[in-house]
């Protein structure tokens, strides 16, 4: 919606947004908690708010939008190929932004041995039959993974009068943001047990426990930590991620870090006039910069459609010491605007300096006081500097004494 | 074929239940127990004729057991010791699995396979005898490759490997796709399916009288064991304790389609005395499938994977293809095969027990033989005297259940007008669309559960898992079933999802 | 008395240190005025915006989220619930609507509109 609404304001007025819900708002619709906008908008809103407020202004515009419907190829010539309820159908558009969100990891992938019962959800999932559809999941609970939806739930679980026995994070340290740490942990007295993972599950129509453990170096279960929890739900939250299969599928070259595609400053793919933003291109932790990294798309493709294309002169962002990753991963250096770019580290630091050059020159740096992976960071090249760049621009952090 | 108004259709099944719930006991010419390929199988067969046959199974769904967790291998029959029931059904069995396949829209693949050597002196000898032993079998085309020749038709097999025995006649069959359409085609031919019917007891007076742990009571003229795992358990309760169940469990990884193409064969390590050894295998649906480990277990209910397991799985995988990513897993599963001390299936008449035949003890080539097993069965019958009489109204062929995938996207266009559901995308992962999910839960034999429709239409196979779509899947079982969100079921009852509303 | 307090109000999620004396509370560790506000609070009346669903009666399967108005006191959260869940509301509901009223001195509303 905020790609659309850009695009729109950017003068190309004839957007169509296609979904395959009922309704706009994509996942915002079943995060009921707050923390939303704060950045953004300057208030503290809910995610159906937040949603709310974008909604507004596509409407505002008679931006036309096609629910239940789903794409089902998107091809390097911007054709798109739909499928609904009133068949199969092709539009040629000039430019496509993809914002298709992401996916939760599921226990497939986490491979836990066990039995295979009811009562094991991803905690999106569960999050939806209770907030949307109003049914309850579980009575005694065990959530795997500290990510923030496996965090809120504890807690709305826990307002629901389920008992959450403990939340088990593999790393030694959690993925979730600190203040849901405090207010969805510790709030309701839920053990939050790291180094630990859940390495059996029991029951075999419905789970009736799971059996943790504490891991060593190599990420593996201790075998004398070997606990049992009786429990009639597992939840898991242990990642997510970017649903691009239309994006591989239209051959759009990916980044294997983000899992996300390889764009520029203005979120546009390796496909000219295939732009990519929100959970689709990197994992965000806040809505915001969703919201601000749609604009970006939405103006790009604006600029795109109305052939306002950037140059050729382009360099690398890559990421150096303590870096996991850089976005964008391309830069043109005659953007004619200040250029953000967004990293997450690859372990928890304390005090700590993140600078961005090129070559010997210094083109922005920021201090933390802590920085840790699930945090993003954003560090702003200024135009005037940008425009003086030759060479790839590197992304480092150095630890402060 | 448009799809008919079933509106009504759960009012109908309350009904039956509720008569029999009365006490009344039904009257059939055969009770097959036992609802997974061979049982299945042998129902189809059995409806060729004009009996009143009921399938009775203890689960929810059909395909519960080993049918529906086993390698999917059609396999070449040079593994089998020349002169058992197991090469016999193995070479008798290939041909009419692939011709059964065809009638019921099952898909399958003449893939081929190889049976690899890693250097030792045992195992090149070990892959000469099963050449010998192949030929013996009376299988033709197979041929020994040198680990080159090998690696030419499959890059990715590991360079460890020296010596190859080449099985083109073998081939890949989604096992539970097969029991599916088997039942299901054998309930179009008027074989009734009773699912939560566990046989507690079983009497035998002028007929056998079986009464189920719920006290439902079904009366038959013969009855047939296809009872898996709980084959020896069957037997007993009908007074014949002539054999025991081995219950070994085989561990599996499945992978996303990513890595399906790893190999286009299915990779064999040579076999040892507790099976065919850890394969690496394409799957119909375009996965790649790893496994099985093979230890005996406690009873056949015993599907838990293992840690050990599973790594166990990995690890001998990686040594055929070393380059298999199994950070790709998208689900790992376990099933329990039914052995028994002898090492050969038992298709016999009961000698105890006129009237009741066995069909125990299959496991592998159970699946590549169950056609030719059901053949066996049903000479069985006829020889402990059940009159046969052709059916002339039996047809073999069952629509393709995945027919909208198969069309064009015009095809697809144009059906999707006159039937918008079909348009409704529910699965996105694997694009399975209302339509679909709503003639699996429909159609013979019905969907009853989230698994039952996952099994027949892949919807919530993929990626996700079903993250994104079982709260809908659970609203379209609700609604076509007619019964509340909450009594849904994950695999039958006791298995629900949701513990009530808020 | 100190107290280590890991701020909720934004993200950012500061870690500060309140010390009680005298009836007065000093914070340090806070990057910004609201952090204070929230040290002091946290000692003397936590309070948390509390978010959860109310059934929508006239709708099949509809929950309308809703929040506090204001925040409420931590310890009150559970009481608040019981009055949230036996509530229900009938469509057409507007964001900002008042669905459950009086619950600890302010109101829980809507925060999406049912139509």
């Amino acid at each position: 919606m905020a790609a659309a609404v850009a695009a729109y304001d950017a003068g190309c007025t004839d957007v169509l947004i296609l979904d395959r819900e009922p309704e706009l708002g994509g996942i915002l619709r079943q995060c009921i908690h707050a923390g939303f906008g704060l950045h953004k908008l300057g208030r503290e809103l809910t995610g159906p708010e937040y949603a709310d407020v974008y909604r507004r202004e596509v409407l505002k515009r008679g931006i036309p939008a096609l629910y239940e419907t789903t794409v089902t190829a998107v091809s390097p010539d911007k054709v798109v190929t739909i499928r609904n309820r009133d068949g199969i159908q092709t539009i040629q558009a000039k430019a496509v932004i993809l914002a298709m969100g992401c996916r939760e990891r599921s226990r497939g992938a986490l491979n836990i041995p066990g039995t295979r019962p009811a009562g094991i959800y991803s905690a999106g999932t569960a999050q939806k039959l209770i907030n949307c559809e109003g049914y309850m999941v579980g009575k005694r609970v065990v959530i795997l993974g500290s990510g923030d939806i496996g965090l809120i739930m504890a807690r709305r679980l826990s307002l629901e009068g389920a008992k959450v026995e403990a939340v088990c994070e593999l790393l030694p340290y959690s993925g979730g943001l600190t203040r849901n740490i405090v207010q969805c942990l510790e709030d309701f007295d839920i053990p939050l047990h790291l180094s630990t993972t859940v390495c059996e599950i029991h029951g075999k129509k419905r789970v009736e426990g799971v059996t943790i453990a504490r891991v060593d170096e190599k990420r593996q279960p201790i075998e004398q930590t070997r606990r049992y929890i009786p429990c009639d739900t597992l939840l898991l939250s242990v990642g997510l991620i970017p649903e691009n299969e239309l994006t591989r599928a239209a051959g759009i070259p990916m980044d294997p870090v983000t899992n996300g595609a390889l764009v520029d400053e203005r979120c546009q793919t390796r496909m000219p006039g295939i732009f990519a933003c929100g959970n689709v291109l990197q994992v965000h932790d806040l809505v915001d910069y969703v919201s601000d990294e749609a604009e970006r798309a939405g103006r790009g493709a604006a600029a795109y459609v109305q052939e306002r294309s950037a140059s050729a002169r382009c360099v690398a962002a890559k990421p150096g010491f303590g870096v996991r990753y850089v976005l964008p991963q391309c830069i043109h250096t005659d953007a004619n605007e200040d250029v953000s770019l967004f990293l997450r580290v690859t372990q928890p630091f304390g005090n700590v300096k993140l600078t961005v050059r090129s070559g010997d020159a210094v083109l922005a740096e920021g201090k933390r006081l802590r920085a840790a992976p699930g945090e993003m960071e954003k560090l702003t090249i200024p135009a005037a500097l940008l425009q003086t760049v030759t060479q790839d621009i590197t992304v480092s952090l150095e630890v402060l004494a | 074929m448009c799809c008919p108004d079933w509106l009504g259709i759960s009012a109908f099944w309350t009904n039956c239940v509720r008569f029999y719930d009365g006490g009344a006991v039904v009257k059939y010419d055969v009770a097959i127990i036992g609802a997974g390929v061979i049982g299945g199988m042998a129902a189809r067969e059995l409806s060729r004729y004009r009996l009143k046959i009921c399938l009775l199974e203890q689960e929810n769904d059909v395909a519960m057991g080993a049918s529906k967790a086993n390698s999917g291998i059609i396999h070449g029959g040079y593994d089998p010791e020349p002169g058992t029931l197991k090469a016999q059904m193995n070479a008798q069995g290939v041909p009419l699995l692939y011709e059964a396949a065809a009638e019921l829209h099952v898909p399958c693949k003449q893939n081929g396979s190889f049976v690899c050597s890693f250097g030792s002196p045992e195992e090149d000898a070990a892959v000469e005898a099963l050449l010998e032993r192949g030929r013996a079998n009376g299988i033709d085309g197979l041929s020994i490759l040198t680990g080159e020749q090998a690696r030419a038709l499959e890059p990715n097999l590991s360079p460890e490997v020296t010596k190859v025995l080449n099985v083109p006649g073998a081939g890949i069959i989604c096992p539970y796709e097969l029991t599916i359409a088997a039942i299901g085609n054998a309930m179009d031919n008027g074989v009734e399916l009773k699912r939560n019917f566990q046989v507690c007891a079983i009497e035998k007076r002028e007929t056998f009288v079986l009464t189920s742990s719920a006290g439902e009571r079904v009366e038959a003229g013969y009855l047939v064991n296809c009872a898996g795992g709980y084959a020896d358990r069957i037997a007993a309760m009908a007074g014949d304790g002539s054999f025991t169940i081995l219950p070994r469990a085989g561990e599996y990884l499945l992978l996303d389609k990513q890595e399906g193409g790893r190999v286009s064969r299915t990779m064999f390590q040579v076999p040892t005395k507790e099976g065919k050894g850890v394969l690496v295998t394409p799957t119909v649906d375009g996965n790649l499938l790893t496994g099985p480990t093979a230890g005996l277990v406690a009873g056949p209910d015993s599907t838990q994977t293992t840690q050990a397991g599973l790594a166990a799985v990995a690890r001998l995988a990686a040594r055929s293809v070393p380059s298999v990513d199994f950070r790709n897993v998208i689900t790992s599963f376990c099933g329990v095969r039914s052995s028994e001390r002898h090492g050969d299936f038992i298709i016999q008449a009961s000698e105890q027990m006129p009237g009741l035949i066995h069909a125990a003890a299959i496991d592998s080539p159970g699946l590549t033989s169950c056609v030719a097993i059901a053949k066996r069965i049903v000479e069985l019958l006829q020889s402990q005297g059940l009159t046969m009489t052709a059916n002339e109204d039996w047809d073999g062929r069952r629509e393709d259940p995945h027919k909208f995938r198969h069309m064009t996207q015009n095809e697809q266009n144009a059906f999707i007008q006159s039937h918008p559901a079909y348009g409704k995308i529910v699965c996105r992962c694997e694009t399975v669309s209302e339509g679909e999910m709503r003639e699996a839960i429909r159609r013979n034999p019905p969907a009853w559960d989230l698994d039952g429709v996952k099994r027949r239409t892949r919807g919530g196979m993929g990626r996700c898992q079903g993250g994104f779509c079982s709260p809908y899947v659970m609203k379209l079982i609700a609604q076509e079933r007619g019964i509340a969100m909450e009594e849904v079921t994950k695999c039958g009852p006791g298995s629900e999802p949701l513990l009530g509303r808020l | 008395m100190k107290r280590t307090i890991t701020c909720i109000v934004c993200p950012r999620g500061c870690t500060m240190s309140a010390e009680m004396k005298d009836g007065t509370i000093t914070v340090t560790g806070n990057s910004c005025p609201r952090g204070e506000k929230h040290a002091i609070s946290e000692c003397t009346n936590p309070v948390r915006t509390l978010t959860s669903t109310v059934r929508v009666c006239n709708r099949e399967d509809v929950m309308v989220p809703v929040k506090s108005a204001a925040p409420v006191p931590k310890e009150k959260m559970m009481q608040i619930m019981t009055r949230i869940r036996s509530a229900c509301v009938a469509a057409p509901v507007n964001i900002g609507d008042v669905i459950v009223p009086d619950v600890c001195g302010t109101e829980m509303i809507a925060t999406k509109e049912i139509r």
